[in-house]
């Protein structure tokens, strides 16, 4: 499987992972490698195989719907890159 | 007496509770062995002011006969394990800065049990590397030296090398470690340690920076068995805040250090022995075969016919999962931000700016793989192979108690001795990761030096959560190989 450059640009666009075009071919490269080496897998034959999506025999746990946590707002802003007047602050999205 | 950095915790404990030494004296000589030993660099963040009073809270307790299990013992904590007002980074730019402000459910039991915690270790950005190479704050140096070049800087593998680092250079006696595909065992084996992943479930993951969450599991690193059963008892315990943990009882892992196994029956999976593994890795494997029979286990040949399968499987589902759990890297709520002319542009410049090479290669191959059109070809192509490979163990351990494997194809290399090729640093982690796909227990342990002067690992692994039977073994096999080497860093 080769992957070619643009095909990078759209994944890293899903991604949301700035790539500069000087950086496509080098990529293009290592993710075409990568993805011949895991294309051994087609001749694993899987038919009336399960896909597994744990490895816990367990069944998923329910608890009541009730609030556990909160009223922490100053802590859960600590970090935030910019706030202010106790929210987060984002890029403006509406004109 | 023995200097107080090269007891074992089992030791340490004892003399503790005879009034031998404080635990201020012994946390104060392993800050005294990370300060001299930081050319190595295997801390991120030290915490040592902190250590210091933790310890003589440790001697009060003492005093007062209400030591935990671990009381005053200084330990290392692996920078992915999210700790309370202490900065936590997974080595990555983007989390820098980042100061968590609430304490990671195994950090939590740990700290109740009393290990006190002289700093935050060092990995792989993310926990995504086998060297630690791919750390943003730099090269973590492995104690051991080759006899033929001692000149060589070697790695202390990954992704879990800082810790492993730090004990085998003595600074700390365990560290906590995590494992996605072999983060624990592969630097285990590179330094010369103990190092157990536990059964996937058995320790919270609730607070420990996300890479693989069907794969990520915590496990502690010690300098002995007894120590990381000592050590697994601290850590483990179901944990409602994390709907993988299982509600199982937590069984007294110390108690089951018998030193008996006979008549047990250990697996030796052919598919581990492939063309090209060198002699040496064979020679201590056979040499492992011969002490569990001497202690009375029989061998017994297995096949696991999908073992070639496991890395390509990995390294489509740890991708995917990487590229899902690392989108909450924003630069909105925490992390680090570079502002951009839209919200979007915002986004891809922070990431861009935030993750190192590895960990971008690894979300393009993960958002690649569960795209739309590739996602059944390649995501749920691997979910079922990973079906296969699990139950090739299920099948073997119809038969067999635990399994004997290399840890390891080989020793530590050196920094920059590997290419460019991602797939060739993904070999290391070949005899590891099929335990990880199938969620098991497996435990690294030291089985001998190399004709450089390098220590070798073994690997056992264990049925769903029967770490007994693991850590069992193990401990015979301990005791059989008398390992007793030091890195060239330590005097004896």
């Amino acid at each position: 499987m080769s992957l070619d450059k643009d095909t990078v640009r759209t994944i890293a666009n899903l991604a949301r992972l700035e790539v500069r075009d000087d950086e496509l071919d080098h990529l293009a490269g290592e993710l075409s490698n990568i993805m011949t080496f895991v294309e051994q897998l087609a001749e694993v034959n899987t038919d009336g195989v399960q896909p597994m999506t744990s490895v816990a025999d367990l069944a998923l746990p329910q608890r009541a719907d009730v609030v556990t946590d909160g009223n922490c707002r100053d802590k859960i802003l600590a970090n935030a890159p910019e706030q202010q007047d106790g929210f987060f602050l984002v890029p403006k999205v509406v004109e | 007496m023995t200097k107080l950095i090269n007891l074992t915790m089992a030791e340490a404990r004892k003399a503790l509770a005879a009034k031998e030494f404080t635990a201020v004296e012994l946390v104060d000589a392993h800050i005294k062995q990370a300060e001299k030993a930081k050319p190595l660099n295997a801390f991120v963040t030290e915490t040592f002011d902190l250590a210091r009073e933790q310890a003589k809270a440790s001697d009060v307790r003492i005093a007062k006969g209400e030591a935990g299990a671990m009381e005053g013992l200084p330990i290392g904590m692996k920078d992915l394990f999210c700790t309370e007002g202490v900065r936590t980074t997974a080595c990555s730019k983007i989390l820098s800065n980042f100061v968590p402000p609430y304490e990671s459910t195994v950090s939590a039991n740990l700290k109740k049990a009393g290990a006190v915690t002289i700093g935050k270790t060092a990995l792989d950005e993310f926990a995504m590397g086998s060297s630690n190479m791919t750390s943003a704050f730099g090269n973590v140096e492995n104690p051991w030296k080759r006899k033929s070049d001692p000149s060589v800087k070697l790695v202390p593998g990954g992704s879990s090398g800082g810790s492993a680092s730090a004990i085998a250079s003595r600074s700390v006696m365990a560290a906590t470690g995590t494992d996605t595909g072999g983060s624990i065992r592969q630097p285990a084996a590179f330094c010369g340690i103990v190092g157990i992943k536990p059964t996937y479930g058995r320790c919270s993951r609730w607070g420990v920076v996300a890479f693989a969450s069907s794969l990520d599991q915590a496990g502690p690193m010690t300098r002995s068995v007894r120590d990381a059963a000592i050590m697994l008892g601290s850590m483990a315990g179901h944990d409602p805040k994390d709907s993988t943990s299982a509600p199982l009882p937590l069984p007294n892992f110390e108690a089951a250090l018998t030193g008996d196994i006979r008549g047990l029956k250990v697996g030796i999976p052919k598919e581990y022995r492939p063309d090209g593994l060198s002699s040496e890795i064979q020679a201590l494997w056979d040499n492992g075969i011969a002490m569990l029979k001497d202690a009375g286990a029989t061998p017994v040949e297995i096949s696991l016919p999908h073992t070639k399968y496991a890395l390509a499987t990995y390294y489509i589902i740890a991708p995917a999962e990487c590229s899902s759990n690392l989108a909450r890297y924003d630069g909105l709520r925490y992390g680090q931000r570079v502002e951009g002319k839209t919200l979007d542009e915002m986004y891809a410049k922070s990431r861009a700016a935030g993750f190192g090479k590895e960990v971008r290669r690894r979300i393009l191959v993960g958002t690649y793989v569960l795209s739309a059109g590739y996602y059944d070809a390649y995501y749920a192509k691997a979910q079922k192979v990973r079906r296969l490979i699990a139950d090739d163990f299920a099948k073997a351990f119809q038969t067999v108690d635990v399994i004997l494997t290399p840890t390891a194809p080989s020793a530590a290399f050196g920094m920059g001795e590997t290419d460019d090729n991602p797939v060739t640093m993904w070999l290391n982690d070949v005899f590891t990761i099929p335990t990880s796909m199938a969620g098991l227990p497996g435990l690294s342990l030291p089985a001998g030096l190399s004709a450089d002067g390098l220590p070798l690992g073994l690997q056992l692994i264990g049925r769903p959560f029967d770490e007994e039977t693991v850590l069992r073994v193990a401990d015979v096999m301990e005791k059989a190989v008398g390992f007793n080497a030091l890195p060239a860093f330590v005097e004896a």
